[in-house]
């Protein structure tokens, strides 16, 4: 179990350290960001006071190494456009979008899995059948336009919900949140329900699936014959088995949700890191890009990890040490 | 969006009973909420030229001269200024205090003035605007003279940029300060409350402001970037303005009872780029796609023709549904230095031809056409009607858009053959684009530092150079309509468009639009 977790470790630092040496690269292959942060009114002597101040004017293998000084220091650097360290920029977003990927994600377990299991158990009664139709609707729907649909009918025409931002916020942990306060809930429903519709769908498909298939088998034939009640073998037996793929799939959606709900925090004016990363690729604000990829590579990673560690959880036959 | 909507099948009654729920006056009539699309990424007022700071600036500090709606000079913390010599302006201070209570006093000034070139790791210092001052003196408490090198008769329209700040904030301030609130200390219309990254800025009245009364108490300056989510926050009423009205949403909006829009030609002229300077240029063939020897865009005759071309009329009324106007120079009319005979080029695919054909390209040439697809209003769209409308005289002409934080590198690189940029005149007046974009490249004397087509005129350099040391205001502005028209006729670039900046508000509001495109609170007023 420790070899295996310090393994783990080894390799995400190597895939931190590649993933930077990509970002440095790929930022000066698109673009100067003096030449979208300079105001056109500037002359050419204050073009090049600006480069010096960035540090762009040494050779990018120095700006490099100069970086990754920094960062064994724990400094990532600080933001071109705010001036600000980057990591305190993302600190400052990572809250709200944080509250909108678990939102997302608590959704569509709660609604998910019992709606899969409802569609597994009884596929030809009428709310399966159009659970199964209205989740093709989840994930086929493009979020941006779902959003603005959000929008039109409940903020504009019914006007029960506000139509973007963020609302107020309560502290709690010394962070500011929404979901503590009445107005900031009404903010962050429909943000939070565009967001995870395509993933409710998603765990509602895979769950049917799973109960289709498990539930023919010789092990739940056995657990009935046996005279287990339907729920025990349904919520004990059949849950077991089909938890896998499910918990894989939501771990993974958690990541991509909290990295790339770009698209819904623009549509809803949403504070959060989706929106930062895109201004600053926007102005190729190198900081905060490499500053944010780093963060979202450990994300995953330790995603990855808690997933793997829940596999054992739920199978016994799976061993960590097994996977070296 | 709203077209979108109905043409994604939604009932065309939707946007109907969605517009007649609007309520006649704003909920709360003491906090006014509005959106800007642009992000604010500092409340340092002297940390980075970019405009959307310096429209949130405008709001809680105040220059000592200020621009009116028309981008004219009015006073603001200087009540009046003048020239004592030809090299030193004089300026007479207003008598307010700053929103910690401070006085406002000539020592804030020279406060302001040496901090500007020392802010940390500025991305675009706004020493620029203050690089001309070379001595300052403080005559009494509100009384101060700044000495210039030479004769240099744009200072006041210079400090119109520089938001002016308390010395009692202490020495050397700090941006993050700035952020935090500790520093955002004016003497503008409304107080600092909370900055919130990337969401809001709150503010509150400063009910001892020096200028007329602001209507409202509290205000949520809110940033909406995304065009559709903008006019849905006014359509739901969780705005009552914001600015930039996309040009989709223009024409609907402007027939809806139910909301007011405030419109100005503004100061942002969209123009083409040709290469003026390399004999052979990267993105020119010939007719058949063989090698040219040389470059045809180094004849007036085919820059007129490439000009002529252009039906201006017909991408303003179809790509920009008249939310721009056509233009045949810098500024718009109204400002000063305009020229008021020099009409935008008409449209004439016949003499463009002849032209052609005189210049010795009667079966045309090829050429690639670059732009944005993400930076002026419908950027991508408008060079792709300009290609095709080039190709109708015998210019074959390939359209690339490029997203700009990619373009701008190339184009600054000189890498394009023709190329859309568009202007914002700062300043109001025609000597910032005729130095900055006509003017021959010249870093030691900070001259043509964006001509990235390499114009290159001495008699026109002269003129603007003439004009540069003129303190007399009607002949400079002579000289500079002289030197307007001369760049104009000898097609140093080719205008296309004056955009117009577009305000949207809830029925019961005014707005003063504004060419220089400020959101400016103040100017927000209920409809008696």
């Amino acid at each position: 179990m420790t070899t295996w977790l310090f393994r783990r470790l080894i390799q995400a630092l190597f895939v931190i350290l590649a993933m930077t040496v990509i970002v440095f690269l790929g930022v000066n292959v698109i673009g100067d960001p003096v030449e979208i942060l300079i105001s056109p009114d500037a002359d050419q002597a204050e073009r090049a006071r600006a480069i010096i101040a960035l540090g762009l004017d040494k050779p990018l293998w120095q700006q490099y190494l100069i970086f990754l000084q920094g960062a064994l220091h724990g400094d990532l650097g600080r933001s071109f456009v705010f001036n600000e360290p980057a990591l305190r920029l993302i600190g400052q977003r990572m809250p709200a979008t944080m509250e909108l990927a678990v939102t997302a994600v608590l959704l569509s377990i709660v609604l998910g899995i019992p709606l899969g299991l409802y569609a597994g158990l009884y596929p030809d009664s009428i709310l399966g059948r159009s659970a199964m139709a209205g989740s093709i609707l989840g994930f086929s729907l493009p979020t941006f336009w779902v959003g603005l649909m959000f929008i039109m009918v409940f903020a504009v025409e019914l006007g029960w919900l506000p139509s973007t931002g963020r609302g107020a916020t309560a502290a709690f942990l010394g962070v500011q949140w929404s979901f503590l306060t009445r107005d900031g809930l009404a903010h962050m429903a429909m943000p939070a329900l565009n967001l995870s519709l395509g993933n409710i769908a998603l765990v509602l498909r895979l769950t049917r699936a799973g109960v289709r298939e498990n539930l023919p088998m010789d092990y739940v034939r056995f657990a009935r014959a046996k005279g287990l009640s339907p729920a025990r073998v349904v919520f004990v037996h059949v849950m077991k088995n089909i938890l896998i793929p499910i918990v894989t799939v939501i771990g993974l959606e958690f990541g991509s949700t909290i990295a790339f709900s770009v698209v819904t925090e623009s549509v809803f004016a949403w504070p959060g890191m989706g929106k930062l990363i895109i201004d600053s690729i926007n102005v190729l604000d190198r900081p905060v890009i490499v500053a944010y990829l780093m963060m979202i590579v450990f994300l995953f990673i330790v995603i990855n990890l808690i997933v793997d560690l829940l596999y054992t959880a739920l199978d016994p036959r799976v061993r960590l040490e097994s996977r070296q | 969006m709203i077209f979108d909507l109905r043409a994604a099948g939604c009932a065309a009654s939707v946007l109907a009973s969605v517009l007649a729920s609007l309520t006649g006056a704003p909920a709360m009539a003491q906090t006014l909420s509005l959106a800007v699309s642009a992000p604010v990424t500092s409340i340092d007022p002297h940390y980075h030229t970019l405009s959307p700071n310096q429209s949130l600036d405008a709001q809680i500090f105040d220059p000592l001269v200020d621009m009116d709606a028309t981008a004219h000079p009015v006073p603001a913390l200087a009540e009046s200024w003048k020239l004592v010599d030809s090299q030193t302006w004089e300026f007479h201070l207003r008598t307010t205090n700053f929103h910690n209570g401070a006085p406002f006093t000539a020592e804030d000034v020279a406060f302001t003035l040496d901090r500007v070139p020392r802010v940390l790791n500025s991305p675009g210092s706004f020493s620029i605007y203050t690089k001309a001052v070379t001595g300052v003196e403080i005559v009494d408490p509100h009384t101060i003279r700044l000495r210039t090198s030479g004769v240099y008769p744009l200072l006041p329209i210079d400090l119109t940029q520089v938001s002016m700040l308390s010395r009692s904030i202490g020495a050397n301030p700090l941006t993050e300060d700035f952020n935090s609130g500790k520093n955002a200390i004016g003497t503008g219309p409304f107080k600092f409350v909370a900055y919130k990254p990337g969401d809001r800025i709150e503010l509150d009245r400063n009910d001892a402001y020096w200028g007329a009364k602001p209507a409202w108490e509290h205000v949520n300056y809110r940033i909406i970037s995304n065009d559709a989510a903008r006019t849905s926050a006014l359509l739901a009423g969780d705005v009552s303005l914001i600015d930039a009205v996309p040009t989709s949403d223009y024409v609907k909006l402007s027939k809806e009872p139910k909301v007011t829009l405030a419109q100005i030609v503004g100061l942002r002229l969209i123009f083409l780029w040709l290469d003026h300077q390399r004999d052979v240029s990267p993105f020119v063939e010939g007719p058949n796609g063989e090698k040219l020897d040389h470059n045809p865009l180094k004849d007036l005759r085919v820059r007129q023709a490439l000009s002529f071309a252009i039906n201006r009329p017909a991408i303003v009324s179809q790509v920009m549904e008249d939310s721009a106007i056509p233009s045949g120079q810098f500024l718009p009319k109204g400002s000063y230095s305009y020229v008021p005979d020099l009409a935008a080029p008409p449209y004439d695919p016949a003499r463009a031809r002849k032209l052609l054909a005189e210049a010795g390209y009667p079966k045309g040439f090829r050429i690639t056409l670059h732009g944005s697809n993400d930076r002026y209003v419908n950027d991508a769209k408008i060079i792709q009607a300009v290609g095709q409308m080039w190709t109708r005289i015998g210019v074959q002409t390939k359209v690339e858009a490029l997203p700009w934080a990619s373009y701008v590198g190339h184009a600054s690189k000189l890498e394009y053959s023709a190329f859309q940029f568009g202007w914002g005149t700062s300043t109001g007046e025609a000597s910032n684009p005729l130095r900055a974009l006509t003017a021959t490249y010249d870093a030691a004397k900070g001259l043509g530092t964006v001509n990235r087509g390499r114009y290159s005129n001495p008699a026109l350099d002269q003129l603007i150079d003439k004009a540069l040391v003129t303190a007399d205001d009607g002949a400079r502005e002579t000289l500079l309509q002289q030197a307007t028209r001369m760049a104009m006729d000898d097609v140093a670039i080719i205008p296309l468009h004056q955009q117009k900046n577009i305000w949207a508000m809830r029925k019961g509001l005014s707005y003063t639009a504004r060419a220089d495109e400020q959101t400016r609170a103040i100017d927000i007023r209920p409809v008696k």
